[in-house]
């Protein structure tokens, strides 16, 4: 019987392989200077995947500016002030299954929150929901790390006088801060490949748009369309957009993970 | 925290004092105020998510009433629509999913957990769980260039040959090959969920007392009678938990199934016919859906499919809390 569980291990091992074998081996036949300075083209020719990047980028950055001070102030009311009330067993319990809730769900409530109401898909309406999606990661982590805080510490800056906020934000910040940015490049990496909740809030753009208030191009849902289609340029751009995904993803977590792992190691 | 000031002299500094403090604990109510909506915009999202589902799939609910969960047909020309086929979908790709990635996933968790060597532990472990964080469309781009043709060329015609003339199994695996289908979306959702599996696994497996594993090798067990007669035991409800969470992940999760599952609203008997899913009917068609009617119906796709995996979720965490109840932690 043990010996199926070596099995078994060898064959989770085997498929990220085989995943990521066929991504770099797909990928880099596209990879060239063209695919960071070009549009996406029209069927038929070459071109890159700048607009695409550059939106995901954009919209990545307004969720992660929304989200995070909100996650970050929901995590501290949780592991501070409220650390034994009754609200607190409540949200983290919403707040556990927000984590898991499918994102699909989250796009369409930011459809019948932002884009029917305004009549048209906007690239705000999709940072929204990336936001949306930020929250529950940074309130989980922020509310951890903030709890392995050892209670001396804020005793002690108590006991100087410091009101509470004062020592929430000087020394169980300052504590727990590789941990709370650790849960914001977490959540960076989650919302970096998502494409479920853009279909229908920030839609797609063929061309350049720095509008937020249109519909904007993202990599993923870019993937997506081109994956779909029948043109070559178009299959190959995808898996060349899928590879420069991937490794943002496992770079961003490989990062996230050096910046608290040190300590579990010993 | 307030200043008795009658009993002291008003001089300057026990003013600039009182000041300072009373600014303190303004400062400090503000914080808390803030934190504290911070906290409740959380419970105000869940809420928001549930109304407006709720608001916009009244109109196809209203319209079509409980057949709306009965009816097969799915048919924007006439405008009828059943859920049908996509909660058929839904159950059945997550169901095979989980059958398949919960005996390798609690595989990996013993192999992680009692028989890896030290030194190989930690990279397994994280090399497990960089799976968990891969995007769901890398998996849905590979699966459909990749794995599908795969499929297609060599097993499905070795089952479809395989199973040719057994009663019950010939119409379950029947043909054509066509790659695409409810099948491959399943073994691609296994490959997806297998690594939350195994991560809350090790994890319980972990709140094991070294008490309890020690005195079973004290008697002569192996590692196996070990493992099955103590860890497994011991920390059902946690995996419990965490099948639950994958079936969870299952029954939404859209991208990858959305490449490979075909996208046909019907019921076929056979595992290697296209069907469709509830996220992937939304993900395809919203936003081509003209017509009030076709767009709150997919609303109430998704209504539905929140509806079940609020309730999934919720028992898992629920089981998953009684675990953390148990260890203190």
């Amino acid at each position: 019987m043990m010996a199926l569980c070596v099995v078994a291990a060898g064959i989770g091992l085997a498929w990220l392989a085989l995943i990521l074998g066929a991504l770099v081996y797909k990928g880099t036949a596209g990879l060239s200077l063209a695919v960071f300075t070009e549009m996406t083209p029209p069927p038929g020719e070459a071109g890159g995947l700048l607009n695409a990047i550059a939106g995901s980028l954009l919209m990545t950055i307004i969720a992660v500016v929304v989200g995070t001070p909100i996650g970050v102030l929901a995590g501290t009311y949780m592991a501070e002030y409220g650390r034994f009330s009754r609200i607190t067993t409540v949200v983290r319990f919403i707040n556990d299954i927000l984590l898991s809730a499918p994102s699909i769900i989250i796009g369409l409530f930011v459809y019948e929150l932002m884009v029917r109401p305004m009549g048209h898909f906007s690239a705000i309406a999709g940072a929204v929901a990336l936001a949306i999606l930020v929250i529950p990661v940074v309130v989980r982590t922020t509310e951890d790390m903030l709890n392995l805080v050892p209670n001396a510490l804020r005793e002690a800056g108590a006991a100087i006088g410091a009101p509470r906020w004062v020592v929430i934000r000087s020394v169980a910040y300052r504590a727990a801060l590789s941990g709370i940015v650790t849960g914001i490049l977490l959540a960076i990496a989650r919302i970096s490949g998502e494409t479920a909740p853009l279909l229908f809030t920030a839609l797609n753009n063929q061309f350049w748009s720095s509008n937020i208030n249109a519909p904007m191009a993202s990599l993923p849902v870019t993937i997506f369309q081109f994956a779909l289609s029948p043109y070559e340029e178009w299959q190959q751009l995808a898996w060349t957009g899928a590879l420069i995904i991937t490794l943002t993803v496992l770079g961003l977590s490989i990062l996230a993970r050096s910046l608290t792992g040190r300590r579990e190691d010993r | 925290m307030t200043i008795a000031s009658d009993a002291m002299p008003s001089s300057a500094a026990a003013r600039a004092r009182e000041a300072t403090v009373r600014r303190f604990a303004l400062t400090d109510a503000i914080f808390r105020g803030l934190t504290r909506a911070s906290a409740i915009l959380v419970l105000v999202i869940l809420g928001g998510v549930a109304i407006s589902l709720f608001a916009g799939s009244w109109q196809a609910l209203s319209s079509f009433g409980f057949s709306f969960l009965t009816t097969e047909s799915w048919n924007p020309v006439t405008e009828k629509f059943g859920a049908l086929a996509p909660i058929y979908g839904t159950l059945v790709t997550a169901a095979i999913a989980i059958l398949i990635a919960v005996p390798i996933g609690i595989g990996i968790a013993v192999f992680l957990t009692e028989l890896c060597p030290r030194p190989l532990r930690r990279p397994i472990g994280i090399a497990v769980e960089l799976l968990a964080g891969i995007p769901s469309i890398i998996y849905g781009i590979w699966g459909l260039f990749v794995f599908a043709p795969f499929l297609q060329t060599t097993i499905q015609p070795f089952i479809i040959n395989i199973f040719h003339g057994v009663p019950g199994l010939s119409s379950l695996f029947a043909g054509p090959p066509y790659g695409i289908g409810l099948l491959t979306s399943a073994l691609i959702l296994a490959i997806m969920v297998l690594p939350f599996i195994t991560s809350i696994t090790k994890d319980v497996f972990d709140t094991v007392p070294a008490v309890l594993k020690e005195s079973a090798y004290g008697i002569g067990c192996t590692t196996w009678e070990v493992t099955q007669r103590v860890v497994i035991p011991y920390t059902r409800i946690g995996i419990m938990g965490g099948v639950m969470l994958g079936l969870g992940r299952a029954l939404g999760e859209t991208m990858a199934v959305t490449f490979v599952i075909g996208n046909a609203h019907r019921i076929s008997a056979s595992l290697f016919a296209p069907g469709t899913t509830i996220s992937a009917t939304i993900a395809n068609e919203f936003t081509e859906a003209d017509g009030d009617l076709y767009t709150s119906s997919l609303v109430s796709l998704g209504l539905i499919l929140f509806v079940i995996t609020f309730l999934i979720l919720a028992a898992a965490r629920y089981m998953l809390m009684r675990i953390d109840a148990r260890t203190g932690a």
